[in-house]
């Protein structure tokens, strides 16, 4: 029985909600029980974003999360609010081109991607979530890198197809980065 | 096996309606429901089915009569205050004895309250809520799954018993995407010979109304009304037990905090309580006998609730107040989180004094009952 809490943070704009979507339909079609709960209200437009993403071998419990195993801070102030949280023995990815400090912890393993910079130089500069999660699926080796692309492929609208393409482009930056 | 697909709860209950008939759809938006409002807007027209968004909240309500009047599926959704507004029809459609079904993603409250999760409607929906006596049957889904089976089994009962049914949901389930499959929608429909449908010379004209002037003729319908409510609580309770076998302790809860109390159950069980969870599904006609029974085997009753405390009564009639019920809650948007739930059970097996820890609400008027 294997269950891995996800939470990323950050805000809004930054695409944190279709990130977690992406962990979700990812889990869904490795045939894992997903869950995933968005923060929603006037926050979404431009304030503080969270999504909760659960992905378990068994049926879901509560899909609130209060003990990450995975944290994916977009911002200083998700950092700080949640670093705390993350259980000993968790992951904390940090995107380093907006959040400068360092984080505190020794009993987790950090994993810092200049994930907004790297988003510009490949031409895609919306799509920083996306070159986080391509350095989330390198480190769980629960989700495979594998039907990545079909993944995409289902949350992307068919009359926007081309982004499908951007947002590998994405993908692979994040999986490709040796920090 | 049908596709597993990911959807949001208030999506869930889109699609399972139309796929239960429902043609047609009134509304008027609000937080956190909208998503059933817009899924209906884009597929009602595809499949020749009505949307509209009426000018309020009163005036979508009494479409539902209508439309029910007329004998077709319909629906409407609302969140909290929309569904006090939709109260006053919410009693026509009762004393017509007319089949509506109805959608409450329940948020913060009294008033406007705020737009996160809670569960303060439970007086109102399972009591009835408009003025005069009467019921609605009241389902409480707790994954989205449950919101597209549940959707299907409240147009059922609804044309059943020819009353409302209605979802009580909260804004986490209308909002969070699980997986679902609609496979196991079964649609039961039945004659409505009573369906303002038109003469067409040939019989009787019906009526729908709920105005009896006459005290003896309105005393007959309601009797008759609360013979087929009798009929509804002997038939239709729905529960889940979750590891009560050997249970001590009985978690009682429904919807979201039912999800958190499932954990808080696991986690008693690993520090050697022997804790179980009682979810009813149906909080109208709630599962009392289950409870009853739960009374002989347990020491007492955790009610875990979104809320200041609103089914621990039933939880109380139920159980004759044979055993003592603690309550355990967070309102107004705020969840209590499983450490919480299980310091409460913890409490109730005595291992804690009965004291609650730091950031547990128990409300006034629960202090000392018991």
């Amino acid at each position: 029985m294997k269950t891995t809490q996800i939470l990323i943070a950050g805000f809004g704009g930054q695409g944190i909600l279709f990130a977690g979507k992406f962990l979700a339909y990812k889990g869904l079609l490795e045939d894992l029980q997903v869950s995933w709960l968005p923060s929603y209200g006037p926050e979404m437009r431009g304030g503080t974003a969270n999504c909760n993403v659960i992905l378990s071998d068994d049926p879901v419990g509560s899909p609130i999360i209060t003990d990450p195993d995975v944290l994916i801070a977009m911002n200083l102030p998700s950092l700080q609010k949640y670093v705390d949280a993350v259980v000993p023995g968790g992951q904390i990815y940090v995107d380093s081109t907006l959040i400068g400090e360092k984080v505190e912890r020794a009993d987790v393993e950090v994993y810092c991607i200049p994930a907004t910079q790297m988003a510009n130089d490949a031409g895609v500069p919306t799509l920083a979530n996306m070159v986080m999660m391509g350095h989330v699926l390198k480190n769980n080796p629960e989700l495979t890198f594998d039907g990545t692309e079909a993944t995409v492929a289902r949350l992307v609208p068919p009359a926007k197809a081309q982004l499908v393409e951007l947002n590998m482009k994405a993908l692979q930056a994040g999986r490709d980065y040796e920090g | 096996m049908a596709e597993r697909v990911l959807m949001k709860g208030n999506e869930a209950i889109a699609e399972a309606a139309i796929r239960a008939g429902c043609r047609h759809y009134f509304g008027y938006p609000i937080t956190p429901q909208t998503e059933v409002a817009a899924y209906m807007a884009k597929k009602m027209p595809r499949i020749g089915g009505v949307f509209l968004q009426a000018e309020s909240e009163i005036a979508s309500i009494n479409m539902v009569y209508g439309a029910a009047a007329a004998g077709f599926r319909v629906m409407t959704s609302s969140s909290s205050p929309g569904i006090s507004l939709k109260s006053e029809g919410l009693s026509y459609i009762a004393g017509s004895d007319v089949p509506a079904f109805v959608v409450n993603v329940q948020r913060g409250g009294p008033g406007l309250g705020g737009i996160q999760p809670s569960q303060s409607d439970y007086f109102q929906s399972t009591k009835g809520g408009g003025h005069g006596d009467y019921r609605n049957i009241v389902l409480a889904p707790a994954s989205v799954q449950e919101m597209a089976s549940l959707t299907v089994r409240g147009f059922n009962l609804a044309d059943k018993y020819r009353m409302t049914a209605m979802i009580l949901a909260d804004g986490t389930i209308g909002q969070m995407m699980e997986p679902i499959t609609f496979e196991d929608a079964q649609v039961e429909t039945c004659d409505k010979p009573w369906a303002l449908t038109g003469t067409g010379m040939q019989r009787r004209h019906n009526i729908v109304n709920s105005l009896y002037l006459q005290p003896d003729e309105l005393e007959r319908k309601n009797f008759e009304r609360y013979e087929r409510y009798r009929t509804v609580e002997e038939n239709e309770v729905l529960y889940e037990a979750y590891r009560m076998e050997d249970a001590e302790i009985c978690v009682v809860a429904f919807g979201i905090a039912s999800r958190v109390a499932k954990n808080a159950v696991a986690k008693a069980r690993q520090e050697g309580i022997k804790a179980g969870l009682i979810r009813p599904i149906t909080l109208w006609p709630f599962p009392s006998s289950a409870l009853r029974q739960a009374a002989d085997q347990v020491k007492a009753f955790v009610s875990v609730e979104l809320n200041m405390g609103q089914m621990i009564e039933d939880i109380r009639l139920a159980i004759e107040c044979t055993r003592p019920v603690s309550l355990c809650c967070r309102v107004g948007g705020m969840i209590p989180s499983p450490d919480q739930v299980l310091a409460s059970i913890q409490a109730a097996a005595g291992c804690r004094d009965g004291r609650l820890p730091e950031g547990q609400m128990t409300s006034p008027a629960q202090k000392g009952v018991n």
